[in-house]
């Protein structure tokens, strides 16, 4: 394990429109983490996440948000959560896109480039896809093409804003196994989520945000507990660890 | 899709749509007496017709075509919108009312360079304008709303011109610039056109990798180092530059800039990038053609290059419009 770590945020603060999004909010990534980023809606996941990449004005400090962006884009990808694929380019061609940092000034992709596509491809069940076009896919599978261009640029770093969102039960936690096998290969990975039961099994931290503060930070069977769960989220919840891993499951909205 | 093909067979269309331009026009000489007149140049009448006259109107026939193509395609990677056009950010029109000033004011009459000299003038104002209402931050929508802001300001002042116009025969000289054309044009005007066009073609070319990269939002394509606001800085002067040196040359051609774009984008995959390069050629071509048919179809009418392309172009986009409808887009 180095010594630097791939990312680095300290006393980071947004204020949009008047309105404190974000607050004081530090952590840092080192190698091999899958870090799930959880919170109720509008708790500021979004936020941090652009304001660590430096895509938003923020006070503070983002080791990320401080490269100049060429530099930037080999560090970390990006997945928004808007599905944006304004023209109907096939499967292969949109995750080429995540090629781009790589490519000098009109430089046409390199055989190492069509390998790491190849190499995407596979590794998402997209094979079959690549010559479709991609405007035509339906939503899942257009999440699927998305990440897999996040995951194309091949840098130590991928965040993805709810990349699980829309997917099949099969593709959500083979996805997830994929950020695995990226936090194993010495890469990470910060995806925001929805589904605490996925983010409990296979996250290895979990940092929770609650009106733009983090209000725990740490491996998933330490975060998830009964205070938590209901201060944040007003549900409560069966979590255990059973001998088929940790199962998480929410129960009933509190009142 | 390998492009390839696809720009072998541009090139070879615009060469023969060039060399056809050349051999066409009221006086009847023979086509090889007329390129033999055009290379050797023996200083008799037929080197002055090919030299002054027609040379100029297939080049400049080239540059305003390459350019209108090259503008559409840059702007509607940069909007991801097949719908959006030049003149949408209100270049055109700026560009226009530039020049109906130089009319209107005997600027044009008094002094031959008079009029490219105002429209770019005009462009160029219009470019700022946008920029400072756009903003450095400002988003594709906003920039719309620019240039929607900016046209319609245009065309009402320029109605205004024409309006309280005391001379009709200025008002006259007016309606029939706006409507475009390419006839009776000289190698001036190439040589006034050809340095804001080049600059504007390079600074469009260099913008290939950021168009692409913008498919997938303006989002994602900063986090792969591309710096939006240096992209719409350099989109905005660049469409400038060849938008207001062609309308300055001749006059208001519609319909090229958005209809080029769409017939190609198949052909390169749907690939922005590589759709500017084609998309100048397209454009190219398809000017060529359009002034071929203004001199064959009615050769005793002055038909206007612009009114033929807009006949031809508006119902083009209207079929766009309803299939871009049916497409739920």
């Amino acid at each position: 394990m180095s010594n630097e770590p791939l990312l680095s945020v300290s006393g980071l603060s947004v204020t949009l429109r008047g309105r404190p999004v974000l607050s004081d909010v530090s952590f840092d990534v080192g190698p091999h983490e899958v870090i799930g980023l959880i919170g109720a809606n509008g708790a500021g996941k979004t936020t941090l996440m652009r304001a660590c990449l430096g895509l938003i004005d923020h006070r503070g400090h983002s080791s990320l948000a401080d490269l100049p962006p060429q530099q930037r884009s080999k560090m970390a990808a990006w997945m928004p959560q808007a599905r944006e694929i304004a023209w109907p380019v096939t499967v292969e061609t949109l995750v080429m896109l995540g090629r781009i940092p790589h490519l000098d000034a009109r430089q046409r992709p390199s055989q190492a480039d069509c390998d790491a596509v190849d190499q995407v491809l596979k590794a998402m069940g997209l094979e079959e896809f690549r010559q479709r076009t991609a405007t035509r896919l339906s939503g899942g599978e257009q999440a699927r093409a998305l990440l897999a261009r996040a995951m194309a640029q091949d840098t130590p770093l991928l965040m993805a804003d709810e990349p699980i969102a829309g997917l099949d039960p099969a593709h959500q936690i083979s996805t997830m196994q994929s950020f695995a096998r990226l936090a194993q290969a010495g890469r990470s990975v910060i995806v925001s989520l929805h589904d605490l039961g996925l983010a409990a099994r296979h996250c290895t931290r979990l940092i929770v945000l609650d009106k733009g503060r983090i209000t725990a930070d740490g491996a998933p069977g330490d975060v998830l507990t009964p205070d938590l769960i209901r201060d944040t989220f007003g549900i409560t919840a069966w979590y255990e660890n059973t001998d088929q891993g940790p199962v998480f499951q929410p129960l009933e909205v509190l009142e | 899709m390998r492009a390839g093909p696809l720009f072998t067979g541009l090139i070879l269309t615009l060469l023969a749509l060039f060399t056809a331009s050349l051999l066409i026009g009221p006086a009847q000489i023979g086509p090889l007496e007329s390129l033999r007149a055009l290379l050797a140049g023996d200083g008799g009448p037929l080197t002055l017709v090919m030299r002054e006259i027609r040379l100029p109107r297939a080049v400049l026939a080239v540059m305003v075509g390459g350019s209108l193509g090259l503008a559409g395609a840059a702007m509607q990677g940069y909007l991801r919108n097949p719908l959006a056009d030049p003149g949408l950010i209100g270049v055109s029109g700026s560009a226009a009312l530039g020049a109906v000033l130089a009319i209107q004011t005997g600027f044009a009459a008094g002094f031959a360079l008079g009029l490219p000299l105002a429209a770019l003038a005009g462009a160029l104002a219009g470019v700022f304008v946008v920029l400072a209402l756009a903003g450095p931050r400002g988003t594709s929508l906003t920039l719309i709303l620019a240039g929607i802001a900016i046209s319609s300001l245009t065309a009402a002042l320029i109605s205004l011109v024409l309006n309280l116009s005391p001379n009709p025969f200025a008002a006259n000289e007016i309606v029939f610039w706006m409507m475009g054309s390419l006839a009776d044009r000289s190698m001036t005007h190439v040589w006034i056109a050809l340095p804001f066009i080049a600059l504007g073609a390079v600074l469009l070319a260099s913008l290939a990798r950021g168009l692409d990269a913008l498919t997938l939002g303006e989002d994602a394509a900063s986090a792969m180092g591309i710096r939006l606001p240096r992209l719409r800085l350099v989109l905005v002067i660049g469409t400038a530059c060849v938008i207001g040196a062609s309308t300055a040359v001749a006059g208001s051609i519609g319909f090229v800039g958005l209809v080029v774009p769409h017939i190609l984008r198949r052909w390169v995959g749907a690939r922005p990038g590589r759709l500017l390069g084609a998309s100048a050629l397209g454009g190219a071509a398809m000017v060529l053609a359009a002034d071929i048919a203004v001199r064959v179809v009615v050769p005793s009418k002055d038909l206007k290059l612009g009114v033929l392309t807009a006949l031809v172009g508006a119902p083009l986009f209207l079929h766009m419009i309803y299939r871009t409808r049916r497409e739920g887009l």
